[in-house]
């Protein structure tokens, strides 16, 4: 069902702190987290960011693509030239044609984009069952609610659908996902990953991780956007205070 | 433009307040302007994945003495030449030569074996030629631009014709195992 | 501009003298009469060529950066606002400066309505004003195509169908349109050929919309002439310092929604790049087509839908003939006014409508919609020109705000 956009926001301010499904009709209700990046001042928190492209890379890279996003941009999490060098060298990258006139591969550098897992689409289809693993880099914004929605995604799988709900064969049944069934297998299971600051891999951690990562590669001017839109905006207000004065002496003489 | 509509029955002291209100509010939205300008302009300067290509890593292990290479490095052609003891011998002997750009061989070059420079004529721009072994390498045995007849010399030094300059050294650095990085 | 202007300046005045653009601006926008009794509703058309212009603006340096081709086109608007310098700014400020544009005209159209401003002599103001609304129109429906999102890519499939219902050639039309078979890339390259040859059209038509206003100069609250020197105050100071006002609590609302809701009126899907093998669940235009998105769905028919699409702003053009009473302001015509405002809740009731499937009640609720909008310009609003009995007007644009204060 789709309703005017401002209803939405209004019903998304109705229902927040609500999760679970709905009974009536097919709406969904997502999650609703309070995410670090949301609200006038908010910011990414480095060490999630850093820890979901740890899941990224460890679990989700086997399928999902990220080719918006260089390897260079890694900077943004706080990785350093050789650490972002040390991360490219693990993907390989074709390319060429060399002065033999062949194409071959070597190894990725921090200019290139995030190497995808399959070379094509068809070649992702073939791997997958015949459904294709869509890319990730805007996957935030690519969806309604993007952020909870990826949330819900990854937290919404069930060991077994509801009673009298038929699972298509490869299927898995989840929560969020609209028409419940989801061609991805559950992703994310109890230290899925081992993370580098110790952090324990429980599936809402990895889930909130990923999602924050996945939130910073859908929109990574967040921060400058909203830091440069608090001067614009205190800059406007001022001016706007001494227009209206300039308004009100300009007008004093003209009898009404 | 022309002169403003005042009201001028109003004392000089609060002639001067309103001309300052003016004033100041005029600046501030000139300021605005002006702030709204700069993103406009900038966005044209180079973008974050243009200036990530200002640097590359060239493989030179296999380049055989008296062979040249040429890679392309900031959309202009680089010449990497794993120079000859001759070639060597002759850039420094012309060290005393007449140069229309005086500068000695030795800082030309980090490692002498190895000449690295901007393949791009400094007179218009051209590529002059004497990469490839059939090239005319002009008078000097280094190389000759084909536009308007400049010949550079072993060390890429001008010795005749038109351009001003030397060909330029880029900034270079060798990494390890025979890799060197240009930019 | 019958007398010149003396400038002190010998420069401006010798430039004056062999081109009297100087007298120009000092006559139109210094000493130029406006009606003095003008509420903050007038600030929309210069709010509206504020628009345009940052529009152009940020529109050029975009277009040093697309790529017009179906396989980059999408890469190298996400491009822009990842690796360009302020390049998330500016495709920000272009991508919300569509909506901004259309809001601050929608509201400067509705305002014309209500005041009358259409009426004589003022009717090929109007007329040109509704050439600038379609030039609109047709320039933000190509400029969304350019993304080359899912939405784009449907879109542009949907509306440039609607020509197929055109009788005979109907077939031939879209073809020629596309350049091809369906949606591709001979489509986007000339969308994009479009889009940049469009504002400037849009830009001379608002330059001659300017100058027809001051030709009759500008209708006023009251919509009474004004008559005497007493009744109006000159362009600058007054009403430079009272639109810069309005212009500056405009450019806050737009900030806050490029800075801190960029996508606020973007559809998610757009950030899906084009598939032409798959529709997204629901399509739905820009939300400033909705309620003309209403009124093709409202018709069953594929030719009369569109039709009636077309007409809903057709019939703009002759509104000054429609409406027969000699008074404009909508103040002083008791009946008419409770049409302006059911005729604008109607609008936005058209617009919920388009933003729905079309099922279960939204598909009458659209019809009723439909009618009523039809109804208002070609039965009501001529019906009640003639029968409604004015309240009295002021005698003068001085004198309403002495007497009545309400």
């Amino acid at each position: 069902m789709r309703t005017m956009r401002s209803l939405v926001i209004a019903a998304a301010a109705v229902l927040a702190g609500v999760t679970g499904v709905q009974a009536a009709g097919e709406k969904i209700e997502l999650p609703d987290r309070n995410w670090s990046w949301q609200g006038p001042i908010g910011s990414f928190d480095r060490a999630e960011l850093q820890r979901g492209l740890q899941v990224y890379t460890e679990i989700c890279a086997s399928c999902h693509s990220l080719r918006l996003v260089a390897y260079r941009n890694l900077e943004a999490l706080g990785y350093g030239e050789e650490e972002i060098k040390a991360y490219a060298l693990n993907y390989e990258i074709h390319d060429g044609p060399n002065d033999q006139g062949e194409m071959f591969t070597r190894p990725a550098i921090p200019s290139d984009r995030f190497v995808p897992p399959f070379p094509n689409e068809q070649a992702a289809r073939a791997s997958n069952n015949g459904a294709y693993p869509p890319d990730l880099s805007l996957m935030t914004k690519a969806r309604k609610n993007g952020a909870n929605h990826l949330f819900g995604l990854l937290m919404g799988y069930a060991d077994e659908p509801p009673e009298g709900f038929e699972l298509m064969d490869g299927m898995s049944y989840n929560r969020y996902f609209p028409g419940h069934q989801i061609a991805m297998p559950p992703p994310l299971y109890e230290g899925g990953v081992e993370y580098a600051d110790g952090t324990e891999a429980t599936v809402e951690q990895m889930a909130v991780d990923v999602t924050a990562f996945l939130a910073w590669t859908a929109e990574p001017e967040l921060e400058e956007r909203k830091s440069l839109g608090i001067w614009v905006l205190a800059y406007l207000a001022g001016l706007f205070v001494i227009m209206v004065a300039v308004k009100r002496r300009v007008w004093s003489d003209v009898k009404k | 433009m022309a002169d403003e509509v005042q009201a001028s029955d109003a004392d000089g002291e609060e002639s001067s307040r309103r001309d300052f209100l003016y004033l100041a509010t005029l600046a501030a939205g000139a300021g605005l302007g002006g702030a709204f300008v700069w993103p406009l302009i900038d966005s044209m300067n180079p973008a974050a994945d243009v200036l990530a290509l200002s640097s590359i890593e060239v493989d030179i292990g296999s380049i055989v003495a008296g062979q040249g290479i040429t890679v392309k490095w900031r959309g202009k052609p680089v010449f990497i030449r794993h120079r000859t003891a001759g070639e060597i011998q002759q850039a420094r002997a012309d060290d005393a030569a007449e140069l229309p750009d005086r500068q000695a061989d030795a800082d030309r070059v980090e490692r002498p074996e190895w000449l690295i420079l901007v393949g791009v004529c400094t007179h218009l721009g051209c590529i002059p030629l004497g990469q490839k072994t059939g090239d005319p390498k002009g008078e000097f045995g280094g190389w000759f631009c084909p536009c308007h007849g400049s010949h550079y010399d072993t060390s890429g030094r001008i010795r005749k014709g038109p351009a001003p300059e030397n060909l330029a050294v880029p900034h270079y650095t060798f990494l390890a195992d025979g890799i060197v990085r240009i930019g | 501009m019958a007398t010149r202007t003396e400038f002190k300046n010998p420069l401006i005045r010798w430039v004056d003298d062999r081109l009297p653009v100087f007298t120009y601006l000092d006559h139109e926008y210094n000493q130029f009469p406006m009606p003095k009794n003008l509420n903050y509703w007038w600030n929309f058309g210069a709010l509206a060529s504020v628009v345009l212009v940052l529009m152009i603006v940020t529109g050029i340096v975009l277009a040093m950066q697309y790529t017009a081709h179906v396989d980059l086109a999408f890469e190298s608007v996400d491009r822009i606002r990842r690796d360009v310098n302020y390049g998330w700014l500016l495709q920000y400020i272009h991508m919300n400066g569509a909506s901004m544009f259309f809001i601050v005209v929608f509201i400067h159209l509705f305002r014309g309505m209500y005041y009358g401003s259409y009426k004589a002599p003022r009717e090929l103001l109007w007329m040109l004003g509704v050439v600038i609304v379609l030039l609109m129109m047709g320039t933000s429906f190509m400029g969304y195509v350019l993304p080359w999102g899912q939405m784009s890519f449907w879109g542009a499939t949907v509306i440039t169908n609607l020509f197929s219902a055109i009788p005979w050639v109907g077939d031939a039309i879209v073809t020629w349109l596309w350049g091809g078979f369906s949606v591709d890339n001979p489509t986007l390259n000339r969308f994009f050929a479009l889009h940049y040859l469009l504002p400037f059209v849009l830009f001379a038509v608002v330059g001659l919309h300017v100058v027809a206003v001051h030709v009759t100069g500008s209708n006023n609250p009251t919509g009474i002439d004004v008559q005497a020197p007493r009744d109006t105050v000159s362009f600058h100071p007054y009403f430079t310092a009272k639109d810069s006002v309005g212009l500056v609590a405009f450019l806050m609302f737009f900030a806050a929604v490029v800075f801190f809701a960029p996508n606020l009126f973007g559809e998610p899907d757009n950030y899906i790049k084009a598939n032409p093998l798959q529709t997204p669940a629901h399509i739905v235009p820009e939300w400033y087509f909705l309620p003309f998105y209403a009124i093709l769905r409202a018709v069953p028919h594929k030719l009369l839908g569109v039709i009636a699409m077309f007409a809903s702003i057709a019939v703009l053009f002759v509104l000054p003939w429609l409406d027969r009473s000699k008074v404009r302001s909508a103040n002083y015509r008791p009946i008419h006014n409770g049409l302006f405002w059911i005729f604008l809740a109607d609008c936005l009731f058209l617009g919920y409508i388009g933003a729905n499937p079309a099922e279960g009640w939204f598909v009458w609720g659209g019809r009723i919609g439909t009618i009523w909008y039809f109804a208002h310009f070609l039965v009501l609003v001529p019906l009640v020109s003639m029968f409604e009995r004015p309240r009295p007007l002021p005698a003068s644009i001085s004198e309403p705000v002495l007497k009545e204060k309400r």
